[in-house]
């Protein structure tokens, strides 16, 4: 598809609204060329001292100790972005595709540029050149174990932040993605949509780490998907423990290879009159090829929360579980779970367990008989149900994921 | 060391104990037989503090202290402890978690002590690190249990049915620690544990030399003795004719005196 070509497309699903979630009138928030560019800095250590907690908050390491790279988006302005790697790349999208001809090949690959009005924004702001994102790829056959970090910050009231990303892990490579999205404590009122999409080449392997470390007033549209090839492998990690006003997401991973592999663990802690509707899918078009799609979801206060997942099995000997569970904690607060599975064939196994409920008062009495008060109990108990193992992390970023998630939660309970 | 006294206990709204009168004094291990539903874990649950069980009359004294209406938590701090007979899973808390918390610390890794512990009930590192009570088997709920209270070391300890589901290689390993928990292995004058067990075989109670038995029947202790003639009595008779032989037997000794 040319350039041209998308454009008209994106023309058309100018206000083709999103199949789920609430309508966001795009236009009540600002695009980034009505604003200054951001100053670029030496290294992220520059940024704000009053962001700094909000970067760590993300997940971000601001020191960049321990991480093979670094990217921060502030606004729409790259301020940073270096690759410490040999074999490593990682820079704006727009300067990416300055550098490779190839790349444009890459944009909307995955997901389709009329998939929404957010989508097709996107195309179009891009076409001005106002969007950035970032562009991270690993060479053939590198195996690049030390995390990546990116980071992508609100600072501006009012303004629309517009990424779009790609992620590529070429043949027999691997990459580990940390990445976080923030805002800053003055900004009342934001948008984010973010395009990411990740391309996994055979034999290679891809874990994508993001917390969203959003505030009360703030609406984000991610539209993500993921194309996995011949025993290539993607895990994503998401966890979402502070409040946001409103999130839909249903990001999308094609097995289109061979014993490709993809698993979705999500984690979502919601809070106050959040809307969410958060999903993971996963289709299976290679042979052999395998998801496991597993969310905890926390529903307290007013909060109203649609989980979904989605599996379907195409590819011969394909395998998909969904194991999705629901903790309430209010009684005013919502929790929609929709666990769905579609098999085309008979030589495949597809699974799924959900279940929703509150905190059974024995568990909490059987920790109190250990010695507990009531109120440890039950922080003991949210703590185990969204205490979600995971797998495929090497040890040093398994660690640090854990680190995350502990900060996270620390928050909360 | 406990004392109850015309304690009356109702779940729901039926009374299941009814003025239940029992003192154990320090250094001392009780056992209690009853056929099923006749009360036994529900004794043990309200001495616990569960909020399903409603004291109606009566107290409960542990070390002289009044604790009929304590939380469960303040209860366990004065030094009591259970090993349950059927403990709830909890996902994501792992069993070596568990321990650390009877242990009494808020926050902590699996280190050399909770090991040294689990392996003292041959619970290795990687059970240690499963999901407490997801998937264990009969016996493996058991010595988690144990360990669980050998982390804690209650002065007072209740076990229900620590026995049950558990072959008979691991009934030794058990039997030792309950002795440890419980100071059998000290002079009858140094003990200061004590204990109160249910359970339906007698190899436990060997193994521990309980000084006391009672049958429960219908919420009541409805008769005591020495353990091993309790045994003999419920194994050759029924818990039933057991009690009517202990009421003849006392109204005997009461008419030749």
């Amino acid at each position: 598809m040319n350039k041209k070509e998308r454009v008209e497309r994106a023309e058309r699903a100018k206000g083709k609204k999103a199949a789920l979630g609430e309508d966001i009138a795009i236009e009540n928030f600002t695009a980034g060329k009505e604003h200054e560019e951001h100053e670029p800095l030496n290294s992220l250590d520059e940024f704000p001292e009053k962001y700094q907690q909000d970067l760590l908050n993300a997940g971000i390491e601001p020191s960049e100790k321990g991480r093979s790279g670094s990217f921060l988006q502030r606004d729409c302005s790259v301020v940073f972005s270096a690759a410490k790697f040999p074999g490593l790349e990682i820079k704006s999208t727009t300067d990416a595709l300055k550098d490779h001809d190839w790349l444009n090949e890459y944009f909307w690959r995955a997901v389709p540029v009329d998939a929404d009005k957010y989508t097709a924004e996107l195309e179009l702001d891009e076409d001005q050149e106002q969007t950035n994102g970032y562009f991270i790829r690993s060479e053939a056959g590198r195996k690049v174990t030390m995390p990546v970090q990116s980071c992508l910050f609100i600072t501006t009231e009012k303004i629309g932040q517009k990424v779009h990303n790609i992620v590529i892990a070429e043949e027999g490579s691997e990459l580990h993605i940390i990445t976080g999205c923030s805002v800053a404590h003055a900004v009342n009122s934001a948008l984010h949509l973010g395009v990411s999409e990740f391309f996994v080449k055979r034999g290679a392997k891809i874990t994508f780490t993001m917390i969203h470390n959003w505030s009360r007033g703030v609406e984000v549209r991610p539209r993500s998907a993921v194309v996995i090839e011949d025993d290539g492998t993607f895990i994503s990690n998401y966890i979402l423990m502070t409040p946001v006003k409103s999130l839909q997401m249903y990001p999308t991973a094609y097995c289109v290879g061979r014993n490709a592999r993809a698993t979705f663990q999500t984690v979502i802690y919601a809070h106050g009159d959040a809307r969410i509707d958060s999903g993971s899918r996963a289709v299976l078009q290679g042979a052999g090829s395998r998801a496991e799609i597993i969310s905890r979801v926390i529903a307290t206060e007013n909060a109203k929360v649609v989980a979904r997942s989605d599996v379907v099995g195409e590819g011969e000997n394909a395998k998909g579980h969904i194991e999705c569970q629901g903790l309430m904690l209010s009684d005013t607060a919502e929790v929609e779970s929709i666990p769905e599975l579609k098999a085309t064939r008979r030589d495949l196994v597809l699974s799924h367990e959900a279940a929703v409920g509150k905190i059974a008062e024995e568990e909490i009495q059987y920790l109190m008989a250990r010695g507990l008060s009531e109120e440890e109990a039950t922080s003991v108990i949210i703590r185990g149900f969204l205490n979600v193992d995971i797998t495929g992390l090497p040890e040093a970023l398994a660690r640090e994921t854990k680190k995350m998630f502990e900060m996270s939660l620390e928050k909360v309970v | 060391m406990l004392e109850i006294k015309n304690l009356t206990v109702q779940v729901g709204c039926r009374e299941i104990l009814r003025d239940l009168s029992l003192n154990i004094e320090r250094g001392e291990v009780h056992v209690l037989f009853g056929p099923n539903g006749c009360g036994k874990t529900t004794l043990l649950m309200t001495l616990l503090g569960f909020p399903n069980y409603k004291v109606t009359r009566g107290s409960v004294r542990l070390k002289g202290v009044e604790i009929t209406t304590l939380p469960t938590n303040e209860r366990v701090r004065l030094g009591l402890g259970m090993s349950f007979q059927h403990p709830p899973e909890i996902r994501g808390v792992k069993l070596g978690e568990m321990v650390n918390i009877a242990l009494g610390r808020k926050e902590g890794e699996i280190d050399s002590e909770v090991v040294g512990l689990a392996r003292r009930l041959n619970i290795s590192v990687a059970f240690l690190n499963r999901d407490v009570n997801l998937g264990f088997s009969g016996g493996e709920v058991k010595r988690s249990e144990i360990l669980q209270l050998l982390a804690q070391s209650p002065d007072f300890i209740m076990f229900d049915e620590p026995d049950s589901g558990v072959d008979i290689e691991n009934i030794e390993l058990i039997g030792e620690v309950m002795r440890e928990l419980l100071d059998r292995n000290k002079m009858p004058s140094r003990r200061e544990k004590a204990g109160l067990i249910i359970t339906h075989s007698g190899s436990i109670m060997r193994h521990l030399n309980a000084d006391r038995a009672h049958v429960m029947l219908d919420g009541r202790i409805a008769c005591s003795g020495m353990p091993d003639e309790i045994t003999r009595n419920v194994m050759a008779n029924g818990f039933e004719r057991c009690v009517e032989l202990c009421k003849t037997g006392r109204e005997n000794k009461e008419g030749l005196e």
